[in-house]
């Protein structure tokens, strides 16, 4: 030990010797990704920092642009519907649900309460895959390995149930303008009572790694905070304005599908730090699994697609329809000029509103919790980017 | 609310109707600055949505500019539209939501419809110097800045 301090101390002696380097000024700029684990795909974030504490950031975005929206204005309605699936791929049931229901609205029909039946369980379940996967990568990002091989070997079953009902795990383009193309599966009911059973205990399982340990304690608490007030002001929606303390989920404010027939609450946190956030998403997916068990039994009897036509013209127009998607309000702004395509499709994207926010919660943090910070907001950068 | 609106603005506001159940504004477009401000500070619309445009290149104001708000104490919708040429730049409402910051700069963007007082008016989405803006009507679906494309990827342009 004598010896490591030695040396430190003529490495020292022998730096205050030379002349000013760069490091003796105190503003460094660094370069955070775009090709970096932990900002979650190819998100680029520009640091000036004072040594570890961080004075602002920069995002740099679009390096998964691929112009959704343009491509919306050169495409059917129906022929878009599976391009919405790879905006938040991984929640692709959520934005196909915005998606289907906005157009649905233009063209003035409903699709059937047996469809919407469904398209509520595969949401929910969609939203407790995409808790999961966010759960297992902001721990991951932390330095908590563990939670990382469990919520993927659970969502591994959501993606099984996604993939006997439609076929596809991520991009399921699993409903249809006017209802659901699917029938459900045999043992369909059963096999998805048999997952709740199963993923009930998982969650607590999540929790006893996480909520008391020390270690996410001393990393979450107080880290990224950001008040309700601001939370308005930027447009920030979803988990994080809850964990700020707003009491307010599309699905009760504005209830869609079949949302108004099921009992759930909305969880609320009071700091708006990231344990809040984590604690929200955590008695969300529980609050999804109720609204499952719920639906569940009482799936109605009849037709899965409401009488729409092979060519759809909907009339002149303006929609603008919003879901609550498991990051946020999702929303899709349609203006139809009479004809089979679209004129104008616009996607309010709740990762992109909710990542401007990134610069005000890390001012005045360090490093690594811009690494906590980008975890806790649950961006996927190609809904960011479109 | 509307009729009070009405009551302070009169002929600005030249349509205000309902459609599909959605609440919806046409104003003058010299009103705007004043109509976001009361519209947040009288009517509590807090929560600013979106903000977007569409383009019609055969008006003679060719951009119309929607702004998507929301109000939390009443839990309602509305839109505002107005509609610019090109050479008009539009009032920036980053002072009235800060939200407002990167909807701005998605729309000019895409558009190219400068937002007057805007501070860090740039392109997000595309890379800088990309010439061109792909949500115009007249902006071909695989057109691309080949130049751009050229010089910084090293790669011919071309599907």
């Amino acid at each position: 030990m004598t010896d490591r301090t030695t040396i430190d101390r003529t490495s020292h002696l022998e730096l205050e010797q030379h002349e000013k380097t760069f490091l003796d000024s105190n503003e460094l700029i660094i370069n955070m990704g775009p090709q970096h684990p932990a900002t979650h795909g190819v998100l680029r974030v520009i640091l000036k920092l004072d040594g570890e504490k961080v004075l602002g950031t920069e995002c740099v975005i679009g390096y998964l642009h691929r112009g959704v929206e343009k491509i919306a204005e050169h495409r059917t309605y129906t022929m878009f519907n599976p391009y919405v699936d790879r905006m938040d791929y991984v929640a692709a049931v959520s934005n196909g649900l915005g998606y289907c229901e906005a157009v649905e609205k233009l063209l003035n029909l409903e699709a059937p309460r047996r469809a919407q039946y469904i398209r509520v369980i595969l949401t929910e379940l969609n939203r407790l895959a995409s808790h999961m996967l966010w759960l297992g990568t902001h721990a991951l990002d932390i330095g908590a390995i563990t939670p990382l091989f469990y919520t993927f070997r659970d969502r591994e079953e959501i993606l099984k149930i996604f993939e006997k009902y439609c076929g596809a795990r991520l991009t399921t383009h699993a409903f249809r303008i006017g209802g659901c193309s699917y029938e459900t599966y045999d043992g369909f009911e059963r096999e998805i009572k048999k997952f709740l059973d199963f993923v009930t205990p998982k969650i607590d399982e999540y929790e006893e790694l996480l909520t008391t340990n020390r270690i996410w304690l001393e990393r979450t608490k107080d880290v990224g905070k950001i008040s309700a007030k601001e939370c308005v002001a930027l447009g920030v929606t979803g988990p994080v304005l809850r964990a700020s303390g707003v009491k307010w989920d599309l699905r009760k404010a504005q209830p869609y599908a079949a949302y108004a027939d099921f009992d759930f609450d909305i969880p609320v946190g009071e700091n708006g730090d990231t344990y809040d956030r984590y604690m929200v998403r955590m008695q969300e997916m529980r609050q999804s699994l109720r609204i499952i068990d719920q639906a569940i039994g009482k799936i109605p009897d009849g037709p899965i697609m409401a009488k729409v036509a092979k060519v759809m013209k909907p009339p002149i127009g303006e929609i603008y329809h919003s879901i609550e998607a498991p990051k946020g309000e999702l929303g899709y702004f349609i203006v139809s000029d009479g004809s089979t395509q679209p004129y104008r499709v616009r996607v309010r994207p709740p990762s992109f509103v909710n990542l401007q926010a990134l610069d005000m919660m890390v001012r005045g943090a360090l490093v690594a919790d811009v690494i906590a910070v980008i975890g806790t907001l649950d961006i996927v950068l190609g809904e960011v980017d479109r | 609310m509307i009729g009070r609106l009405k009551g302070q603005h009169g002929s600005g506001l030249r349509e205000t109707n309902t459609y599909l159940g959605q609440k919806y504004i046409v104003a003058d477009s010299s009103l705007i600055p004043e109509l976001l401000r009361v519209l947040r500070d009288q009517e509590q619309f807090d929560y600013c949505v979106d903000i977007t445009a569409v383009h019609y290149p055969d008006r003679e104001k060719q951009f119309e500019l929607v702004w998507i708000l929301y109000s939390f104490p009443h839990n309602e919708r509305i839109r505002v539209k107005a509609s610019y040429s090109e050479t008009e730049s539009v009032p920036s409402s980053v002072p009235i939501w800060p939200a407002a910051n990167w909807l701005e700069r998605e729309v000019f963007d895409m558009f190219g419809i400068r937002f007057e007082g805007h501070r860090d008016l740039k392109r997000i989405l595309l890379p800088e110097g990309w010439k061109g803006h792909p949500l115009r009507k007249d902006y071909g679906i695989i057109q691309q800045d080949q130049e751009w494309v050229q010089i910084n990827l090293g790669i011919e342009s071309g599907q």
